[in-house]
């Protein structure tokens, strides 16, 4: 589906017209990324970072085949056999390096993509789809970047799987039994590495898929815009190809520059010393934390210290790490403002510029530093704040916040006026 | 009825949340943050340490690495291997081919009796790994007052500033400080282990292993022990990511040709934009 103004696909030469016969795939691609899908005409850089993550996971799957070209998912050979990359297979450095600072930079990019979705409420009607397949796909990534962190199998790998795969074993009644199954052991050891290395060439491509239905999800309703309006008519968008494959393109070259910066000069920065120690049960790591990544999720499972009743301080721990991202998905029917964009909600842009970002940035930072104080109460003042916001703040603040006069159109925001359409008018594009 | 739902699960985790808060503040008004530790208050970051690898445009300094090798052959491999690297990597330290065996050939490693298949030692080739002087763990810590030696391939990446670590480590054995004395009477180091400002537990199972000025001879002159250290810390930047240099010379090019691609997608960007009026910055 599209907006009756797109451009129409016309094949035209003999092969085009020859593969439009049978398999459409050149008009697939024109009206999914080619001139045939018509985008509003005023989206700002935050709207770069969906292509991005789609780069990035390219990115990733290329990289990630070679490496398991080279890589042997066996306890005793995973440590060797990941430095053989590093030293003796020609451009394994690279490759390895690609592959590690680019789990990093696709969830930089996946980041924004989700605040951007955030404080223009891109998951509300008619976009609650895309925005819940997003939040599967974050999900998704979470599991593979974890279990790709396992497989160098450094002490970080080893003590990071003990300590995420003992998660499952804070469950009432069913839990140690489950860890147990999951692992194949007791502790992490050769059959956890070798489903953790089958799981992670897996699960890329079921994000593939899954990215798949986001891109079509998006294309029913078409894209949102830093306005919130929906588009009108023909002058409120411009074709996807030039325009934003062009910006698309600027923003991929900054993306690789600060990229690449990371892989040539700052490889080792983003991970974590311990894990060019070989893994080692005996001997625990003074701080076991999992990449940086997963700092604020990491934050809200350690602030739970005490028991409530019956429930345990872990289990509770647990529960919080795995609601505070599921609360996502409820994101679309918790937030009730008829108004998208955070520019004309003046309240919820407070609560989001003051209280969400700086409470995600203390999270972040807790998580990173070691179990004591005063780390420990600033992770749990924000952890009550993040659960709040989301589940009380955000509902509250949709039904008694006064929303900015929103501008007529998109046209209307861009050029500051807009030929508005009369009683009895055919509701046909302005131009 | 998802907004009540919701209400109630946000309240719930966030007064879960801080009732571990009050109980920890708490705990920290009447007891305070815990008692400070020796370890907390003496152990040291790494001084700072200037090495020709370093920074974006660093390389190596073969002479300092062939320097750096004397040392670890001399002194570190009584009880440390470099099980990742082979005595053919020598060959980047500017060793000839025939150097590089006759280095191999003075270390000892497990093979096979051609004529009897039995166990043996024989001496190393080019292609071996560099040993270590233990057959095996066990082994090693029982020579060791029960503390492994660790490999050394990896040492300068396995530690925070990992250079300036060997180095500071290298040169930072001292008695135990009178400060310390002073405030934690009950700090000691146990016989066997050795005060270290830069071990984080401060006691540290290696015992000072460059003891006085030329220890190792170098030509023409010897050495003190700070000289040493830094380059068996180059070194083992070295045995750590050979392919360090290439990397970064590598970068350079990558980076200025991302640079000139950005600035073309920038121009085409512009162009393609310029027949649309301007997007009010939102």
């Amino acid at each position: 589906m599209s907006f009756p103004w797109a451009q129409a696909y016309e094949p035209k030469t003999g092969l085009t017209r020859f593969l439009d016969e049978r398999l459409p795939l050149p008009r697939f691609v024109y009206n999914a990324v080619g001139a045939g899908y018509p985008v509003p005409r005023n989206l700002n850089y935050m709207w770069n970072f969906g292509v991005l993550a789609g780069f990035a996971l390219m990115l990733q799957i290329v990289t990630g085949i070679v490496l398991a070209m080279h890589y042997a998912p066996n306890a005793l050979v995973a440590f060797a056999t990941t430095e053989h990359i590093m030293r003796d297979v020609n451009w394994g450095w690279m490759m390895r390096y690609a592959h590690a600072n680019g789990a990093s930079f696709f969830f930089v990019v996946i980041y924004l993509h989700i605040f951007r979705g955030l404080f223009y409420s891109s998951y509300k009607a008619p976009r609650e789809m895309i925005w819940l397949l997003g939040v599967v796909i974050f999900l998704l990534m979470m599991a593979t970047a974890f279990m790709g962190y396992v497989l160098p199998w450094g002490q970080m790998s080893f003590w990071g799987a003990k300590v995420i795969t003992g998660l499952f074993g804070a469950i009432p009644l069913v839990g140690e039994p489950l860890q147990v199954w999951l692992l194949g052991g007791f502790a992490p050891d050769n059959a956890a590495l070798n489903r953790f290395f089958s799981l992670h060439f897996l699960l890329p491509f079921v994000i593939a898929g899954v990215v798949i239905l986001h891109i079509w999800a998006l294309h029913i309703p078409g894209s949102s815009n830093p306005t919130g309006v929906e588009v009108k008519g023909e002058s409120d968008t411009v074709p996807f190809h030039p325009y934003y494959t062009a910006k698309d393109g600027f923003g991929l070259g900054i993306f690789l520059l600060v990229f690449m910066a990371f892989v040539f000069f700052l490889p080792n920065y983003l991970g974590h010393p311990d894990n060019y120690i070989e893994a080692n049960p005996l001997s625990t790591p003074a701080h076991i934390v999992p990449e940086w990544y997963f700092w604020p999720f990491y934050a809200i499972l350690r602030a739970f210290t005490q028991d409530i009743f019956f429930i345990p301080a872990k289990l509770l721990g647990v529960l919080a790490m795995f609601a505070s991202i599921l609360v996502w998905f409820f994101l679309p029917w918790l937030d009730k403002s008829p108004v998208r964009s955070g520019h004309y909600r003046p309240l919820f842009r407070k609560f989001f510029w003051f209280g969400l970002i700086p409470t995600m940035l203390v999270l972040f930072y807790c998580g990173g530093a070691p179990a004591e104080e005063p780390f420990v109460m600033l992770s749990q003042i924000a952890t009550a704040y993040y659960f709040l916001h989301f589940l009380v703040i955000l509902p509250i603040i949709s039904s008694i916040e006064r929303p900015q006069p929103l501008p007529y159109s998109i046209t209307e925001a861009v050029l500051g006026s807009d030929k508005k359409p009369m009683l009895g008018e055919n509701a046909s594009p302005a131009v | 009825m998802i907004r009540i739902i919701g209400i109630l699960a946000g309240l719930f985790f966030a007064l879960g949340v801080l009732w571990s808060f009050a109980t920890g503040a708490f705990t920290a008004a009447t007891e305070g943050f815990g008692e400070e530790t020796a370890e907390h208050a003496f152990h040291e970051y790494p001084a700072e340490l200037d090495l020709a690898s370093d920074g974006v445009l660093g390389t190596w300094d073969v002479p300092q690495l062939q320097r750096g090798f004397k040392v670890y052959q001399e002194v570190c491999s009584a009880c440390h291997g470099l099980k990742f690297v082979a005595f053919r990597d020598l060959a980047d330290l500017e060793y000839t081919e025939a150097e590089i065996k006759a280095i191999a050939a003075q270390f000892q490693v497990p093979g096979v009796d051609p004529d009897t298949g039995e166990a043996v030692m024989r001496a190393a080739g080019p292609t071996d790994y560099i040993p270590s002087p233990y057959p095996n763990a066990v082994a090693a810590a029982a020579a060791n007052n029960n503390a492994i030696p660790p490999d050394l391939s990896l040492i300068t990446k396995a530690r925070h500033d990992g250079p300036a670590y060997v180095y500071s480590l290298l040169t930072g054995y001292s008695a135990i400080p009178e400060e310390l004395k002073e405030e934690f009477p009950d700090f000691s180091t146990p016989p066997g282990l050795y005060y270290n400002r830069y071990f984080p537990n401060l006691n540290l199972a290696m015992a000072p292993p460059l003891t006085s000025a030329g220890q190792v001879a170098y030509e023409g002159g010897s050495p003190t022990i700070e000289q040493m250290s830094e380059d068996v810390a180059a070194f083992l930047t070295w045995t750590a990511e050979p392919t360090m240099a290439k990397r970064k010379s590598i970068g350079w090019p990558v980076l200025g040709f991302l640079l000139f691609a950005t600035i073309l997608a920038w121009l085409a960007k512009k162009q393609i934009w310029s027949g649309i009026k301007p997007v009010r910055k939102d």
